[in-house]
């Protein structure tokens, strides 16, 4: 593999910063918290890309279609739901009349 | 000077990287084409960071999600810039399905509906991971001469494609539990630790194997087919009461596979964004498992047994007070402040409009109401909120739990909906009780206590609730959401 040690490093510091980063959210928000991440780590389709785009094989082309389709699911999916949700959250009590 | 070092030679690192990566079946990029392509995987890194930090506040939050959408979208132009136009057209075909799937389902679905959609993104996540893992190791193998997967790398590839295909299997066993496909509690086989434990160890023998055999594809689909076993038997008798903390551990398996698969693509963009996703299930599980005062081994491996220590018969007989929807409204008439505790049965009966309708007529009447959110209130981390906030109630009135627990003596009226075993004074007073310790909301310090419930029946614990025959508590019987509709019909007549 190259550079080995350099991703350690970049993964260690990612996941601590991510655990002090995460830690101040508010509980009130933790569900768009998951949903949110979740579209985040859809960027593996930048990976599902390279196998596509890249790759030799049909295998290749077919796995990495239904990834890459997989990975804009969670995108697309992930971020309108978490505006969604989002919006509902308000300040001020809205009277009804 | 060592840390200025490092950084330059991270970013020549990532210069190579993208150049050589799949086999060299990338054009070779100019010097700055390739500028442009990790300049943008840069800006994303940043960008995604500070989209969790600008969440952390509902006043931000959607500042967060604009922040990640910029990200994302330079990331995936980043990307496609680094392709000839001719290769491309499967990957327009993916994206172009995955918007056609993924838009009307983000649209339309219910606030409900949220912890299952949330259970079946993390199968996709997972299925990506598993599957762009699988291809690239049939690439590497399909070289002939000599063999690319080093140790490490056939090691990283080993646990990534483990990871990923346990997550998409477990993580699919959870969508159904939660759209109430399957029942919510199978029965373990009678060896199910067992079992699952051997799955285990199976996986990691064939892992070792391929370490040291990386060509042998047959161990490689063998180690696939394993996964995706283990990850059934893994959450099958799991029940529903835990799906927060096993949604938790899902999401934080799929965000590592994600990390991983960044480890053996040399991208180092998909390993930043794969450890936040990580390290955020991380914390949302450990969250989890403290608000039921339960270990990652105990939900994992071990179910909680109902003990019948003290008979419910004993507690209950003649203390239990029922009370009609007129008795209770005219208890609330007189509040002055009016706490409401729901837990996963609101969520259930779908009671949070009908909820926030009561709240209404009392705030008119100059009563102040606020909400008592138990973290594992709901299917999955912070549902309450997202369903307490659907009806409208501002969000100011959505109280944690060591914020309002000091003030329960000061409440006039505490009305539980839908929860048991998280509003049970017997965590706080019986060391032999199974929930013993458990951090509960303290409902019984209110004045006056009422109980939606249909029947006395125990929570998930299994444990009579001695809040039920308090002298302060009365049990309004019945559907949570019919209930309340009659309280509130009987409020607008009073």
């Amino acid at each position: 593999m190259h550079n080995l040690e350099p991703k350690l490093f970049v993964f260690l510091l990612a996941t601590f910063l991510g655990l002090e980063v995460i830690r101040r959210v508010s509980p009130l928000l933790h569900t768009p918290l998951m949903s949110l991440t979740n579209a985040i780590s859809a960027i593996a389709i930048v990976a599902a890309i390279q196998i596509t785009a890249g790759g030799h094989s049909t295998l290749s082309t077919v796995l990495g279609t239904i990834a890459v389709t997989a990975a804009t699911i969670n995108i697309v999916g992930g971020f309108l739901i978490t505006d969604r949700m989002l919006k509902m959250f308000r300040r001020e009590t809205r009277r009804r009349d | 000077m060592t840390n200025l070092h490092s950084l330059g030679s991270l970013f020549a690192a990532v210069d190579v990287e993208l150049n050589i990566s799949t086999n060299g079946a990338v054009r070779h990029l100019a010097d700055r084409d390739s500028i442009l392509v990790w300049g943008s995987y840069l800006i994303a890194a940043a960008l995604f960071i500070l989209s969790l930090k600008w969440l952390s506040h509902p006043k931000t939050a959607r500042r967060g999600v604009l922040a990640g959408e910029i990200g994302m979208a330079l990331a995936v132009i980043g990307t496609l810039l680094m392709y000839d136009v001719v290769t491309y057209n499967w990957v327009l075909v993916g994206i172009a399905l995955g918007s056609i799937i993924g838009t009307p389902m983000a649209i339309w679905m219910p606030m409900t509906a949220v912890p299952q959609r949330t259970a079946l993104s993390h199968a996709f996540g997972a299925l990506a991971a598993a599957l762009v893992g699988t291809a690239h190791y049939f690439e590497e193998v399909a070289v002939p001469g000599v063999p690319h997967l080093d140790k490490f790398t056939m090691a990283i590839l080993a646990i990534e494609v483990f990871l990923g295909a346990l997550t998409f299997t477990g993580s699919l066993i959870a969508f159904g539990k939660l759209q109430e496909l399957l029942p919510s509690s199978i029965k373990g086989l009678p060896n199910q630790n067992a079992i699952n434990f051997s799955l285990l160890g199976v996986a990691a023998l064939l892992s070792i194997w391929l370490i040291f055999s990386p060509t042998s594809w047959i161990v490689f689909l063998l180690l696939i087919v394993v996964s995706l076993v283990f990850g059934l038997c893994l959450v099958i008798p799991i029940g529903g009461a835990d799906m927060p903390t096993v949604i938790s551990l899902l999401n934080s398996y799929a965000g590592l596979s994600a990390s991983l698969m960044g480890f053996i693509l040399d991208n180092y963009l998909l390993i930043i964004a794969g450890a936040l996703d990580g390290s955020s299930g991380l914390i949302l599980s450990i969250v989890m498992c403290k608000a039921m005062n339960r270990s990652f081994t105990n939900v994992l491996f071990g179910r909680m047994e109902p003990t019948s220590a003290a008979s419910s018969d004993d507690i209950y007989a003649g203390k239990v007070k029922s009370a009609s929807p007129e008795d209770v409204a005219m208890l609330l008439e007189g509040a002055q402040r009016v706490i409401v505790v729901p837990g996963y049965g609101l969520a259930v009966a779908q009671a949070q409009h009908v909820v926030r309708e009561l709240a209404t007529i009392l705030e008119e009447h100059g009563c102040t109401v606020e909400y008592a959110i138990h973290p594992v209130a709901g299917r999955m981390p912070g549902h309450m909120n997202v369903l307490l906030a659907e009806a409208d109630v501002p969000y100011e009135q959505l109280k944690e739990m060591e914020e309002i627990n000091p003030t329960f003596p000061q409440c006039d009226v505490a009305i539980v909906i839908g929860a048991n075993d998280v509003v049970n004074p017997l965590a706080n007073t019986d060391p032999t009780s199974p929930i013993a310790g458990m951090p509960i909301l303290n409902v019984d310090k209110a004045r006056n206590v009422v109980v939606v419930k249909r029947s006395l029946s125990p929570g998930f614990a299994g444990i009579p609730n001695p809040l039920f025959a308090a002298d302060n508590c009365l049990m309004l019987f019945g559907d949570g959401k019919k209930a309340l509709m009659e309280v509130v019909a009987a409020l607008k007549e009073g």
